[in-house]
């Protein structure tokens, strides 16, 4: 167990956004939280991460050492350490998570020099390293992000989150403002690095073509609730729960 | 730092009180200063005074040595250097009429001396302050716009985002690039700007033995580097921080071991190098 | 007995369609089997009588609703019916494999790699896993040059193809086959014959849907009947 989730809840105002939502993730596995917008994903993501605190509930994380952690009981500077070396998050906007006025090998490189890292020979062989991880060409890596394209950005903000090797990582959206084939290609990079880092994911999606590929296992919410988990090809070929067969006959009806 | 004595010597202006500020703005001052020596580098908020000198022209050193002065200290005022340019001329004959101290250009005679700009070539010693005027405090600021934030990166010590600057200046020119206010962590904990001092500057600024006051009137910030503190550019292994002059040596006194300033003579291209530190160049002419 | 591979006991299985006005119809019910290591069992049944269904219950792709479907992983009899998603992934890489007749493809991937995946996440060295995987096709004689390309242009005989490699490579204790042979030629057909036969012999137990009559005699050691239900809607 890597992360776990016990009855998280959390309102603003009378819009219950969290409703006794519990889950629990592995090393190693990738867990898709799915439903449409409104239905408290992204709400539940924030909260995993500690950038929300919920009503009532709590987040645990086992560390690299092993030792379990309440994210709610983290002080700022423990969860900052978290946030910048184990864990890594991937914005839907990667203008959001990139620093557009840093060059491409300076984005990817900020995490080793937050890690400490102090020798800008090796900065920059990591950099052009993981640029070529996520098929860009480390000659653009003294270019500005904003001469990227919107599939580049995407990945340069998956190769500045990955270049530390963190353990556990969040991904709202990462394929969401892409075009359709920016996307697969996308994907299939993330598909790749994931099974060779051995990383834990939390995924959120409204994408299910994107869980199915991607995730291990699926959450699907609806008004701060899960509806119905499971293994993914479980969830999405026999849905049980009415909201999850209207997603699933979204899809294929689309 | 002798204590403000109730003495008045016979040149002191006596309408206003000792050091122009009235005493519980001083004592407020002092107890700013000893906080900002208590957490070497660290900026801490003052109350910031109406001085009768417009930002821009030292107001924060002006407030921190008007905190300081007593009537036995010698205060030198320099200015990029030099003791003749009008910003510090006027300081100087500011303290003079309000305080009524001794002042001097000799580096050696001065016990505090207040700066814009340059640390003395002249080997500081124990016993002596000096104190900088300083335009912007917060050595993030270009880099981080919100003030909350960049608070939040000091209380932290999270300056992987300074370094990133610096790896930035080797990408595009080669080298570290800032040749003036290259920022400096002190005592191995707080990221500090040395105020737009050159980098060649930098290095005096480590395990000196004076006291270093840092004040900026507009930002009403002050900070401080107590006596023999570790002061240390930001670099990289691969591309340690290397402090430059202009390659020359001085046109005046020969030296070729201080900080120099480039004179245009005449508009045929005729230029010159002189020391900026003239009380030193003075001395060995 | 030791040499059981599976026991299904008392499966029931229907579906209830919410955007259909909420239509129940069960598909399984009081479902038994057993099969043993090295034997090979082919379901038979009128078409919509549940073949496909019972298999993909017996793969954990439908969850069961009621009854149990123990089967051997690491050497002890577990129940597939209630495990979690992470026993259900453990038991599908190491004890239970899976041909269906649709490949669902994975952008990018070539076919060399999408049937060496399942070696490798079971520990082989990838060199190994890339080796065995091109013996594989080879074998089922899709052309070399097909080995490097990613599937989703194959035809249904190229990707069947592929699914089978894939099923067979790991060399699971427990193998589902779903018409492995609905879209080959003759000579490929007798690979698949022999590629169940070695694999029987190797120990492994089989459940298979064969439509090919003769395919189906020539490897099943028993038929097992799947009824249609009387009240099915």
């Amino acid at each position: 167990m890597i992360l776990r989730a016990g009855n998280l809840s959390l309102a603003f105002g009378a819009v219950r956004a969290l409703d006794g939502v519990s889950l629990d993730l592995w090393p190693g596995e990738v867990l898709a939280v799915v439903g449409e917008s409104g239905s408290g994903k992204s709400t539940l993501l924030r909260v995993l991460a500690g950038q929300m605190r919920p009503d009532a509930g709590r987040v645990l994380y086992a560390d690299a050492t092993g030792a379990e952690r309440e994210i709610g009981a983290l002080t700022e500077a423990e969860l900052r350490r978290l946030w910048r070396s184990e864990w890594g998050f991937v914005q839907q906007n990667p203008r959001d998570g990139l620093r557009m006025g840093v060059s491409a090998g300076g984005n990817v490189g900020e995490r080793l020099m937050a890690a400490g890292c102090r020798h800008y020979g090796t900065i920059r062989e990591e950099a052009a390293e993981w640029m070529r991880r996520v098929e860009l060409d480390p000659a653009r890596m003294d270019d500005s992000p904003r001469t990227f394209s919107g599939g580049m950005q995407q990945r340069l903000q998956i190769a500045r989150t990955l270049v530390t090797r963190p353990r556990l990582v969040f991904m709202d959206e990462p394929t969401g403002g892409l075009d359709v084939s920016v996307q697969a290609k996308l994907l299939d990079l993330i598909r790749g690095l994931v099974a060779d880092l051995g990383l834990a994911v939390v995924l959120v999606t409204h994408d299910i073509a994107a869980a199915r590929l991607l995730a291990h296992r699926i959450v699907v919410m609806r008004h701060g609730r899960v509806v119905e988990q499971g293994l993914t090809d479980r969830v999405l070929d026999d849905p049980r729960h009415e909201y999850t067969q209207l997603l699933v006959a979204s899809v294929l009806a689309a | 730092m002798t204590d403000a004595l109730p003495m008045r010597p016979a040149t002191r202006d006596a309408a206003y009180n000792f050091a122009y500020l009235d005493e519980a703005t001083k004592r407020a001052l002092r107890r700013t200063i000893l906080k900002a020596v208590a957490i070497p580098g660290h900026q801490i908020p003052f109350g910031a005074r109406e001085m009768p000198l417009p930002y821009g022209w030292g107001t924060g050193g002006i407030q921190v040595t008007a905190a300081i002065l007593g009537p036995r200290d010698v205060l030198k005022v320099i200015d990029q250097g030099a003791d003749d340019t009008t910003n510090a001329v006027s300081i100087r004959r500011f303290f003079n009429r309000v305080a009524g101290v001794a002042t001097t250009t000799d580096t050696r005679a001065a016990t505090i001396i207040q700066t814009r700009h340059r640390i003395p070539e002249t080997p500081l010693r124990e016993g002596q302050v000096l104190v900088y005027q300083v335009p912007m405090p917060e050595p993030l600021f270009r880099l981080e716009p919100r003030l909350a934030e960049t608070r939040r990166i000091h209380a932290l010590a999270d300056y992987g985002l300074m370094q990133v600057k610096l790896y930035e200046d080797i990408a595009a020119q080669g080298e570290v690039g800032s040749s003036y206010n290259h920022p400096v962590m002190v005592g191995g904990r707080y990221l500090m700007s040395p105020s737009p001092i050159p980098g060649f500057d930098n290095p005096k600024m480590h395990r000196m033995p004076a006291l270093q006051l840092f004040g900026a009137g507009r930002e009403k910030k002050i900070y401080a580097v107590p006596p023999w503190t570790e002061v240390r550019s930001l670099d990289f292994e691969d591309h340690p921080f290397r402090p430059v002059r202009a390659p020359h040596a001085c046109s005046l006194c020969g030296s070729t071991g201080s900080y120099l300033d480039e004179i245009v003579t005449d508009d045929r291209g005729g230029r010159m190098f002189v020391c900026s530190d003239t009380d030193y160049c003075e001395r060995r002419r | 007995m030791n040499d059981i591979a599976l026991r299904v006991e008392g499966l029931a299985k229907g579906f209830t369609l919410h955007l259909q006005g909420g239509a129940s119809f069960p598909v399984l019910r009081d479902e038994a089997l057993e099969v043993r290591a090295g034997e090979c069992v082919a379901l038979a049944g009128p078409s919509g009588a549940g073949k496909s269904t019972l298999m993909r219950c017996l793969y954990g792709n439908y969850g069961s609703d009621d009854g149990r479907i123990r089967l051997r992983h690491r050497g002890a009899l577990l129940d597939l019916a209630a495990a979690d998603p992470r026993l259900v992934r453990e038991v599908r890489r190491e004890t239970l494999g899976y041909v269906s007749q649709f490949l669902r493809v994975i952008p990018r991937v070539s076919a060399r790699e999408v049937v060496a995946e399942p070696l490798a996440e079971r520990g082989t060295p990838r060199a190994e896993a890339l080796a065995r995987a091109e013996a594989l096709l080879t074998r089922l004689n899709l052309p070399r040059r097909l080995h490097d390309l990613p599937p989703a242009t194959f035809s249904g005989g190229e990707q069947q193809r592929l699914n089978l490699a894939r099923g067979f490579a790991p060399g699971y204790p427990l193998l589902l086959l779903d018409e492995p042979t609905a879209s080959l030629d003759a000579a490929n057909r007798e690979v698949v014959v022999a590629l169940i036969a070695e694999a029987k012999q190797a120990g492994a137990a089989i459940i298979g849907i064969f439509h090919d009559i003769e395919v189906r005699d020539r490897v099943a050691d028993r038929l097992h009947e799947v009824r249609p239900l009387p009240d099915a809607a």
